[in-house]
């Protein structure tokens, strides 16, 4: 097999596994938090029986382990299991399953994430070779404080800032539903993925840029320079192309921002993404839907991260093409 | 001799002019002259040979025969004139059509300077076509047939290869290839062969030379090695602190050098310590299979004795197991099998398991002084540390010995507060001999202690060596690739080749013949200061 294959392959097990450890950490976590469904529900004046049918009912009185191996046995049937809310002390039950729930709003969530990645990673690639290009120019300096100005300032209060700017021009509500056209759903979600883009950019255009003028010392950059390479092509041909690695990372790390750690904005813009789906569900101890969410936080960083490491292992001439 | 010492004028115009060059480095906040108003004249096909110590100015005189100053670098004052050209007025852009063209460049470290993205033979082409020399199909056969002339093994396919998957001395004969390419006017070699074993050094030098010769090229050779230089150059400058010492043709330099500088350039060579037998074994090591991992294995039945208050030099090229030997004596890396005999007592393998006073009777210096060394301690702290851990000794009974090993090292007691950023390379090889000296040790091994120093620097560090051991009687384990400090220090010399004793002896012995195989190869491939060896080594050799 070729090495290029077996290390693949090797990163992907022990992705899985660190999901699987990530799952006994999402279950641990969600176990230990304070409060209970059935009392929630209930309310504080139902009796104690009550309670403890309804925790029955639902299979919180077996023990943690237990519990964990249900879930676990199911998730690997791809079942999320069923959704706590929707049941209620009248005993009607329209409660969804978990997976009902989540899908749409996952959805949405990687549309917008989708979306800006679009824009923000050929962005902040232009901006980092360039800046890199003309290294300590005034184009670097203002490229470079501009970056760091936008990441310094929370991303609500950029939100807010955009806001105020662009009302007029963007709706500041990006209530997208599911029979929207394209065109009508990118307009509602010009804004918030306007601040999204302003926030990761700067991350990846940074790093571009120092990841290149780091290589930019080697003597084989200069070899290409005394061959008569120009500055472009001594960026593209030779820098670049050496340079994947801590790039994919970086960008992998973005990426996984967009879909994981949105919940400010889509709050801010009253977007339906899986963000606030995970929010709601703990606060209503919906334990059920709070699992799934975090599993599939969990799964988005693993992907992603090993994508980037693929990427950096492709880009290794040592790697595909050994001795 | 009569049309040697005409060369010069024969060869045809002045190509290139540099007169009253300065040239300023920028480091530690502030500018520096590196090179101070030196003239240079090299006319078409003429090779030229620029040498000097580190620090003397000249890879940086080369690079500015080029027109390039590199980053920190400013050349301040002066004039470059190329085949009529002034490259000091030159645009970047003028002389970036000149560069890869017109004027090549071939760097010290092929593995480092080959970008490990691309394949060997785009990048030998790149300038080629990039300056549109010629079209990529007739460039990269023309490669091909440069690969063939350098006797580059499988010419047709070797372009295919990436840079990790060719050897040093192949990468640095598809560096020459790389540069030949365009058929420049001037190659500048900026110490192509120092980063080479002596061995693969013979079969690139013997290439470049053919090479340069067959095109008629012109050629700057940077080195600091005078014998290499000698077999290369038509005609040799001499750089020190960025001043011109002298210049003059290459055998006149050599018969009759003018300045006693120069004379000092080799003088470690003549350096030489008479053998002395002795068969009372301090340490040796007995049958050692040694190993790396679970997999790799380096040694292979090792055996080696080290007679008391002797020096023993350990010889090979890179690879053969010189240092894995080392780390073996001084328990870094435990043997498979076989054991250390140490004044008659089995030593314990590991570092670990061995006693205070095991340890103190064995002691390294190592080849960076540099990295040896706790940037952040003084002197006195770096010495008065093995004086604490093996002798207990505090307070001023501590700095008075401190005190004594400067002294014994050559060096006085303004030394004790200072850092080892704030000295030079010898003296930081000094300070680690003192370290060494202040365990009082029986056996020192010296790990190619003066492989990073300059030529005189060597000569005083191997002379204060040889001093330490008559005065104290230490034992030496020397290990080096360099056969010119073997012949000055030893005693008995050991070869190694591919993780196995080749012989050991007496120095007479092992010098002169009947020599194994190996050890025939690698004496005569150590360059000799005669202009006429490389062409005699390349007629006797099959």
């Amino acid at each position: 097999m070729h090495p290029v294959v077996s290390t693949v392959l090797q990163r992907l097990g022990l992705g899985l596994l660190t999901l699987f450890m990530v799952s006994i950490i999402i279950f641990s976590s969600i176990a230990l938090l304070p409060g209970d469904f059935g009392q929630q529900v209930l309310g504080q004046t139902a009796l104690p029986e009550t309670v403890e049918a309804f925790r029955r009912e639902l299979g919180l009185d077996k023990p943690a382990w237990l519990r964990y191996i249900d879930w676990i046995a199911a998730v690997l049937q791809g079942d999320l299991g069923t959704s706590f809310s929707g049941r209620a002390s009248s005993g009607a039950d329209e409660s969804r399953s978990v997976w009902e729930l989540i899908a749409p709003r996952l959805s949405n969530t990687l549309f917008l994430a989708s979306f800006t990645a679009l824009i923000a990673v050929p962005l902040s690639l232009f901006l980092g070779i360039t800046a890199a290009l003309k290294r300590n120019s005034i184009y670097d300096r203002s490229v470079n404080a501009m970056t760091l100005t936008t990441i310094s300032f929370p991303e609500f209060f950029l939100a807010y800032v955009l806001i105020v700017a662009l009302a007029g021009t963007f709706p500041t509500l990006s209530n997208v539903t599911n029979d929207m056209g394209l065109w009508e759903r990118i307009y509602k979600i010009a804004l918030p993925s306007l601040t999204m883009t302003l926030v990761i950019v700067a991350h990846m255009m940074r790093m571009t840029r120092a990841a290149l003028i780091n290589l930019l010392a080697s003597p084989y950059i200069e070899m290409a320079q005394l061959k008569g390479a120009s500055r472009g092509r001594v960026i593209i041909k030779h820098a670049l192309p050496n340079a994947w690695a801590p790039i994919a990372t970086v960008i992998a790390f973005n990426l996984a921002y967009l879909v994981v750690g949105v919940v400010v904005v889509e709050v801010v813009f009253v977007y339906p993404g899986i963000g606030q789906l995970m929010v709601d569900s703990v606060s209503s101890r919906d334990i059920p839907v709070a699992q799934g969410c975090a599993l599939i936080f969990a799964a988005t960083y693993i992907l992603l991260n090993l994508l980037a490491d693929v990427i950096g292992i492709v880009t290794n001439p040592r790697l595909l093409h050994p001795r | 001799m009569t049309t040697d010492s005409n060369k010069r004028g024969s060869k045809g115009d002045i190509l290139l002019e540099m007169r009253n060059i300065e040239i300023d480095g920028f480091s530690d906040e502030r500018w520096h002259d590196i090179v101070k108003g030196v003239d240079l004249t090299l006319r078409r096909g003429e090779v030229m040979g620029l040498i000097g110590e580190s620090g003397a100015g000249k890879s940086t005189l080369g690079k500015a025969a080029m027109g390039y100053a590199q980053p920190g670098c400013r050349i301040k004052s002066g004039t470059i004139m190329f085949d009529g050209m002034d490259l000091m007025a030159a645009t970047e852009n003028e002389k970036r059509k000149l560069w890869g063209s017109r004027i090549a460049y071939v760097a010290q470290s092929a593995a480092a300077s080959f970008n490990p993205a691309h394949r060997l033979v785009d990048q030998t082409v790149e300038a080629t076509v990039d300056h549109g020399i010629s079209d990529e199909a007739a460039a990269k056969k023309d490669a091909v047939d440069l690969y063939t002339a350098l006797q580059l093994p499988d010419p047709e396919n070797i372009g295919t290869r990436y840079p990790h998957q060719v050897s040093g001395g192949q990468l640095q004969r598809i560096m020459t290839a790389m540069a030949m390419s365009p058929r420049p006017d001037l190659i500048i070699f900026d110490e192509p062969t120092t980063a080479l074993d002596v061995t693969t050094q013979v079969e690139v030098l013997v290439a470049m030379r053919d090479i340069v010769e067959q095109f008629n090229t012109a050629a700057i050779y940077i080195t600091h090695d005078l014998a290499v230089v000698a077999q290369m150059a038509d005609f040799i400058k001499v750089l020190r602190y960025g001043d011109e010492v002298e210049e003059a043709e290459t055998r006149l330099m050599l018969s009759e050098p003018k300045e006693d500088y120069t004379k000092t350039l080799w003088s470690v060579r003549s350096l030489e310590k008479p053998e002395d037998k002795s068969d009372d074994i301090a340490l040796s090591i007995n049958n050692v299979d040694a190993a790396y991992g679970k997999s790799v294995k380096v040694l292979h039945d090792v055996t080696i004795n080290i007679p008391r208050g002797r020096t023993v030099s350990v010889v090979g090229e890179s690879g053969s197991g010189k240092s894995t030997t080392a780390r073996v004596i001084t328990g870094l890396l435990p043997p498979m099998t076989g054991n250390i005999v140490f004044n008659g007592e089995e030593l314990p393998a590991a570092l670990a398991d061995r006693t205070k006073d095991q340890l103190r009777r064995i002691q390294m210096i190592y080849q960076m002084a540099d990295t040896a060394m706790n940037p952040k301690q003084t002197v006195g702290e770096i010495i008065g540390r093995p004086l604490e851990f093996y002798h207990d000794m505090r307070g001023k009974q501590r700095d008075d010995r401190i005190l004594e090993l400067l002294e014994m090292i050559e060096l006085d007691s303004s030394f004790i507060d200072r850092l080892p950023s704030e000295l030079s390379g010898g003296q930081k090889q000094r300070i680690c001999i003192a370290r060494a000296l202040a365990a009082e040790p029986e056996i020192i091994i010296c790990d190619e202690v003066t492989s990073a120093l300059d030529q005189i620097v060597q000569e005083g560090i191997l002379k204060l060596l040889l001093r330490l051991q008559k005065e104290y009687g230490i034992t030496y384990l020397f290990i080096t690739h360099d056969i010119a400090v073997v012949t000055a220090i030893s005693d008995e010399i050991v070869v190694m080749f591919q993780g196995k004793v080749v012989e050991q002896g007496l120095k007479s012995e092992i010098l002169n013949p009947p020599f194994p195989e190996y050890t025939q190869l690698l004496l005569s491939s150590v360059p000799e200061m005669d202009p006429d060896w490389l062409t005699n080594l390349v007629d006797q050799r099959p």
